[in-house]
């Protein structure tokens, strides 16, 4: 079984669509002992790091979350706050990943939010098998998270950032597989196939 | 920068798609969902579905449709026609839309534009324009073109970017529907005065048109309609050919 964390951070039902495109079955919740039972926990989050860390805490999740032994996959927001710590609310975050997330510097150059379809390169974990790089997949953020020793995917908004991160059983994605198309559909089966 | 986009809109009445082409093999183009699925498959980068029902009937059967949308389509969507409070964006949320187009309801009241900002994101909220051309200055109008408005474009464009709006989606009323290209000096004036995406609407006619907006108007996403809906270019040869003009699109 599959648990989506629902910890009240934005909507989650396009994720729970894709997993039934991919005749997957989960459960959505924010019980301690079913997040620690479950074979696949993913953390989705569309908003605010600081009220994200704040939901989570609320629940006593962190240190559930930290514990997990089985592969973790945290979506957008949900990637930022498995970080060591976000400038979105200036809040210290779950510390699995190894990078602080920033706020992309106002520019003429490119635009914030970064939103659209982009490139990820440099792919390095089973998460991208059968892809080689140059896909493009889809991204709404402001923040992101610097490149580091868990990056196993860049792509670039005018800086280079970290698309993807990993770190043990641990996975994120600053982009959403879930609105991804047939790219980011199969990155979900290959997180479920890890 | 991320790719130049291309998003076909599909209009939608009693839950019925009104115009689209007969794609082999796509049994019913008044499906909704069907023909947006065959659009995703050929390389569209987001849908918009725009309701142009009357009716209540209508309205909740839009409802209805974006939840099947929602759980077919693995792109982003975005839905409007006649959202006038938050708590039809909030409706539309639920079921599953991942932004939404406020319009005509927005220049009658500016506050609900930071206000779906606010509790949702600005991700969510798209704010469509609609202008034309009196005397040299370009005016805002509402309901579909019908109705002129003392706003200035430019103007009402920053004021709704301040209040949060995600994106603008602007339509030239003087081009719409005419065929002839867009007006790409407006375009490339508004890229250059607001920080936030452009969407150019209205004015396609063949594929120069698109590849003029997407450069020397600066636009960062096309959107069309009849020019898919007919059939007389499919998406992913509009997409093989701007690329071919060096222009950054999703292959």
């Amino acid at each position: 079984m599959i648990a989506i964390i629902d910890y009240k951070m934005g909507n989650i039902r396009s994720v729970e669509n894709a997993l039934r495109r991919l005749g997957a079955e989960w459960t959505l919740t924010d019980d301690a002992d079913v997040i620690r039972k479950a074979d696949r926990v993913i953390l989705p989050g569309v908003g605010y790091a600081g009220e994200a860390m704040e939901n989570l805490r609320s629940r006593q999740l962190p240190e559930v979350i930290r514990g997990l032994r089985r592969p973790v996959l945290g979506i957008c927001v949900g990637m930022q706050i498995m970080c060591r710590h976000s400038d979105e609310g200036d809040v210290d975050c779950l510390d699995i990943f190894d990078a602080k997330v920033h706020r992309f510097p106002d520019s003429d150059e490119y635009k914030v939010p970064h939103m659209g379809w982009s490139r990820i390169s440099n792919l390095e974990s089973k998460l991208f098998k059968g892809m080689k790089g140059g896909e493009y997949v889809y991204f709404v953020h402001s923040y992101y998270a610097g490149l580091c020793p868990d990056t196993i995917a860049t792509s670039r908004n005018g800086i280079m950032f970290s698309a993807a991160l990993k770190y043990e059983n641990f996975y994120g994605t600053q982009f959403h597989p879930e609105k991804s198309g047939d790219a980011g559909e199969s990155i979900i089966r290959n997180f479920l196939e890890l | 920068m991320p790719a130049k986009r291309i998003i076909p809109c599909l209009d939608v009445k009693e839950g019925r798609t009104v115009k689209g082409v007969n794609f082999e093999g796509l049994v019913d183009v008044g499906d909704a969902v069907e023909l947006g699925a065959r659009y995703a498959l050929e390389g569209a980068d987001e849908l918009v579905y725009l309701d142009i029902s009357a009716s209540r009937e209508g309205r909740n059967t839009f409802t209805r449709l974006v939840e099947r949308i929602a759980d077919r389509i693995n792109i982003p969507f975005t839905v409007g026609g006649g959202i006038a409070t938050i708590d039809d964006a909030a409706r539309l949320l639920d079921a599953g839309a991942d932004k939404i187009t406020v319009n005509s309801a927005a220049v009658a009241n500016p506050q609900l534009v930071s206000d779906i900002a606010a509790r949702y994101g600005s991700q969510f909220v798209v704010v469509a324009v609609d202008a034309k051309q009196i005397d040299g200055v370009w005016r805002i109008t509402t309901h579909g073109g019908s109705k002129l408005t003392e706003r200035e474009l430019f103007e009402w464009v920053v004021e709704v970017e301040s209040s949060g709006a995600g994106e603008i989606m602007f339509t030239s009323m003087d081009h719409d529907g005419t065929r002839s290209g867009y007006p790409c000096d407006t375009f490339a004036r508004m890229a250059d005065t607001l920080g936030i995406p452009v969407i150019a609407s209205g004015g396609a006619g063949c594929v120069a048109d698109i590849a003029q907006v997407l450069s020397v108007g600066k636009a960062d996403a096309a959107l069309a309609a009849s020019i898919f809906h007919y059939g007389e270019i499919s998406i992913s040869q509009l997409k093989r050919q701007l690329s071919e003009q060096g222009i950054d699109v999703r292959l």
